[in-house]
Order: structure tokens, then sequence, then C-alpha cells
């Protein structure tokens, strides 16, 4: 599965188990207003870690701003 | 001491037991207990058995004896010993080195000789217990045989004998109840940290054990082990733990004719009350009326208890008080009260920090633990760059075979959870384990401790 939809399917999982509205994930999608909470940032970013071995976190970093960036942050880290 | 108890008693360790009738008249410690009238002792014997005769002998001749239990850090010793202000050690053949050369010391066997004359008794002896924190420096908790005993002074010994056993080390509190029960009501079968659990459960079965105590922890060892019938008691006793409402439901299936109770208590608080009910918490009715001179209040969402039985200070130059100055014990624990019952959420001290939001790792393992297929868990916090921390959970299965796959539980784990918890609650992920440490004093061992 690529990296795109790995991240995709656990965005649209945690937002299934946490009961909210996800709004459709393009890539302009600002990620403040998708419908998910700080909680369910963080189970996404536990369950990729463990999915995908990185955590683009562990330096500080500016939280994305939109769905791409977040995307784009997993993509660059892990090359 | 030796004046409790029918005289047909018996004090069995693995390989060799003592009459308790012998005691009376006997040393262990070679005729050398002058030399310990009076002074400050430190108990670091290997042996339990041996342990046991000796503070039988020393209570009463001692000025202070300190319980050391076997697997006390030789790196802890030194402030045991400033703090106990400790003169003497007793040891035997087993003993570690760093303990036997510590302090002069004397020799001591559960082989027991004569005594030339009858012993005579001094003074009340102070009997200092050491917290069981596994890396942390131990407290040295000060006791006395009235504190030790208050429970069990107001009740006459029971018409028929009793054999008592424990899991635990008879030189930790829990362990050092029964081990007070076990001379009050009868006799005492005391564990082996070598021996295995089903020849254990074997032993005492053959020697009479009705009656047996352990943590919750030390009691999901048993389900888990398949070994549970080797042993038919009438009474099976929970306590150092929360017990929740998983492992007593096992018990309950595993052992239908006995009665399973969960006991209160700690080496500071003492042993505060004990439930029957076969339900996990306890009824708001006891903080009206715990039984007896206990009383029991709960402040700040923790629970505190004033009696006789409690602990009368920590030893130490700046330590802090263990009683308020109202002389009520806090016991670390914060409970919620749900109609009419409360319930233990977990230590204080063990709270996780989800993005502001706190959770105890033991209300979500009692969530966890009522699942069909789950023996025990832990519950542990997770780094998150996002909320600080999020909640992450090791569990273990029963037995294996007709187990559902891992990750079926792990979803049945998750709506478990989600249905029972606010979000922040909910483990990010369930991870199954074999197996999860437990320390030398039952305790399942959380990170950080």
């Amino acid at each position: 599965m690529s990296m795109h939809s790995t991240i995709t399917s656990t965005f649209q999982q945690v937002a299934r188990e946490q009961e909210r509205m996800l709004s459709p994930l393009a890539d302009d999608l600002p990620l403040l207003h998708c419908g998910l909470d700080s909680l369910s940032f963080a189970l996404i970013v536990a369950r990729l870690e463990d999915s995908l071995g990185i955590d683009p976190f562990e330096a500080a970093v500016q939280f994305p701003a939109t769905f791409g960036d977040f995307v784009r942050l997993y993509q660059n880290f892990a090359k | 001491m030796q004046a409790h108890g029918p005289r047909g008693g018996r004090l069995a360790g693995r390989t060799a037991g003592v009459p308790l009738a012998q005691l009376a008249g006997s040393t262990g410690l070679g005729g050398q207990l002058e030399a310990l009238r009076g002074r400050s002792v430190l108990l670091v014997t290997a042996e339990q058995l041996t342990a046991a005769l000796a503070l039988i002998e020393l209570d009463g001749v001692a000025r202070r004896m300190v319980l050391c239990p076997p697997d006390l850090a030789a790196a802890h010793l030194p402030h045991v010993i400033a703090t106990a202000g400790a003169e003497l050690a007793v040891y035997d053949a087993a003993s570690p080195e760093q303990a036997r050369s510590a302090l002069p010391g004397i020799a001591a066997s559960a082989t027991l000789a004569p005594l030339p004359a009858p012993r005579r008794a001094s003074e009340p002896t102070e009997w200092v217990l050491l917290t069981s924190g596994t890396t942390g420096t131990p407290k040295l908790v000060l006791h006395t045989l009235a504190s030790l005993t208050s429970a069990l002074a107001a009740a006459p010994p029971p018409p028929q004998p009793i054999t008592w056993s424990t899991f635990y080390d008879i030189r930790r509190y829990g362990g050092l109840q029964i081990f007070l029960r076990g001379l009050h009501a009868g006799s005492l079968v005391l564990s082996d940290p070598a021996e295995p659990l089903g020849d254990f459960l074997a032993r005492a079965a053959a020697a009479g054990v009705t009656h047996i105590s352990g943590t919750p922890s030390h009691w999901r060892k048993v389900l888990m082990s398949g070994q549970s019938g080797r042993l038919s008691p009438r009474y099976v006793r929970l306590s150092g733990e929360i017990a929740d409402q998983g492992v007593l439901d096992g018990l309950a299936a595993a052992y239908p004719q006995a009665s399973v109770a969960h006991a209160f208590a700690s080496t500071e608080a003492g042993v505060a009350f004990e439930v029957r009910d076969g339900r996990a918490g306890f009824p708001a009715a006891l903080l009206q009326a715990a039984g007896g001179r206990t009383e029991l209040r709960v402040a700040q969402e923790t629970l505190q208890i004033r009696s006789p039985g409690t602990a009368l200070r920590y030893l130490g130059e700046s330590v802090e008080p263990l009683r308020g100055s109202d002389g009520f014990v806090d016991t670390g624990d914060r409970v919620e009260e749900r109609d009419g019952r409360y319930y233990f959420l977990g230590r204080r001290g063990g709270v996780i920090n989800v993005g502001g939001l706190k959770v105890h790792p033991e209300e979500v393992e009692a969530v966890i633990n009522a699942h069909p297929w789950v023996r025990m868990s832990l519950v542990k916090a997770r780094r998150s760059p996002i909320t600080g921390a999020v909640v992450t959970a090791d569990v273990v299965l029963k037995d294996s075979a007709g187990a559902p796959a891992p990750e079926v539980v792990a979803r049945e784990l998750g709506e478990r959870c989600r249905g029972a918890l606010a979000a922040h609650k909910v483990p990010a992920k369930f991870r199954i384990v074999t197996a999860l440490e437990v320390s030398a004093a039952g305790k399942l061992v959380r990170p950080g401790e």
C-alpha cells in the first residue's frame, strides 16, 4: 500500500472509531477544520509509527496545515 | 505473641517445618538471644522459615526488628541500616554476602535447640517493614505487634484450627498479616519463590490448607497456570492491588465452593476492610461503618483511613508524615462513587496525562480484564508528540486453545473500551503478549516504578 493510502485509511479508521465526521481528504484540506481533534491526531500518529515505522514529529516540527502537507511530511521523512 | 493459637499448630516451609508448641522452649539463634536484647536488629535471612522463627523469638526482646525481604537490593542496605539505627544482623547460611558483612551478626537457623531458661520479654518490640517499590529507595514503616494485630485482637481463635497459606513472603505486610493469622488460628504453610506454582499448591493441599491469600497478580498467575485445581480452598483472599471484576469472577469460577474476599491493605494504612460480596470496589456504607475502630473517608477523591492498625510513622530524618494531624493515613488510591458503591480508579502517582485529560491505568485494565478471553493486562503511557502521551495496552490471553485470533481480540477490546470509557482513556493499541512481569512482592510491574 502506498504511504498516501496508508495514511488515508488510518485517518478514516480513527475517524470511525472516534465517531467523527471526517471531511473528504483532499490535498488542500486544512487539518484544523477536518473534523478531528488532537486526541484523534495523537492516535493517527501513533498508529502510523507502528505501520510505517517512522515518526516525523520526533524532531520538533510545525504541525502540517493541510492533509497534503501531512502526507508530504511522511514521504519526505521516509527518504 | 506465642500465647496465641492452638498448641497443635505447625509452621511449615518447603522442606522443613516446626510444631508451634516447640517454640516457647527453643531457640533458632544458637542461644545468643541475650546479645540482641534491647537492640535494633536487621533480619536478613534468606529463608522465610528461619525469619519467621527469629521474629517469634525476638519479639519482646529486641528493641526493634527490621524485616528485610530477600530481594532487597544490596545498594539499599546502608540506607536501611542508617535509617533504622540497626546494630546487629540476624542472618543464615544463604544470606547474601553484602548483608552478612554489613553489620556484626548472629547466625540463625530453622533447626531449633532447647533454651536453657524460659524467654523473658522486656519491651514491646518495634516491627519495621519496608515498602515495596521495585527501584526506588524503600521507605521504612514503623509498626508494633499491637498495630499489626489490631484486626485480630477482637476476634477469638476459631473453634477448629485453620491452616493458612500465602503466596507472599511473610516479611512483606500482606504476608506478615497471614503469618500472624496463621499463628493465631492454627498453622501456616510458607511459599518458596523457587518452587513451581503447581507444586506449591499441591504441597499446601497436602498440609490441609483451607485459607490462602495473595495479590490479584498472584491469583491471575494461578488461573493462567491450569493448576488451580490442585488446591480446594474454603477462603480465597486478595490484597495488595486493586481487585477488578475480572479476577474476582475468574476465582469464583475456579473455586465455586470458596468464599472470595478482597481486603484493602497497605503497609502504611494497615488492613482497612474486607469485601466478600464478589464485586469489585466497596459499598459506600463502609464510610459510615467500616467495622471495629476503623474509620474511612474520601478526601480529594482519595481514600483515607484512621485505625489502630495503621503504622505509626516512617523512620528517617526528612520524611513526610505517615499520618495527617488528625491521624488519617492518605492511601494514595483514588476512588469514584457510582450508585452507592466506591470503585478504585488507581494510584494517584500513576496517572497518565493525555492532552490535559487524566487516565488511571488500572481503570482501563479493569475494562480490558473483563473480556472473556483476557487474563491480565498492563496499561501504560506511550509518548505522543501531539498530546504528550496516549494510552497503550499489553494484554495476556487465557489458555490459547480456542482463543480467537489476536487481531479479533484487539478489535473487540477497542470496542469494549470505547463503550465503557471516555475517548482519551481508550488505548491507541492493544498488543497481545505471552506474559507480564510481576514483582517479588506479587504486584504487576509498572513502567517507571
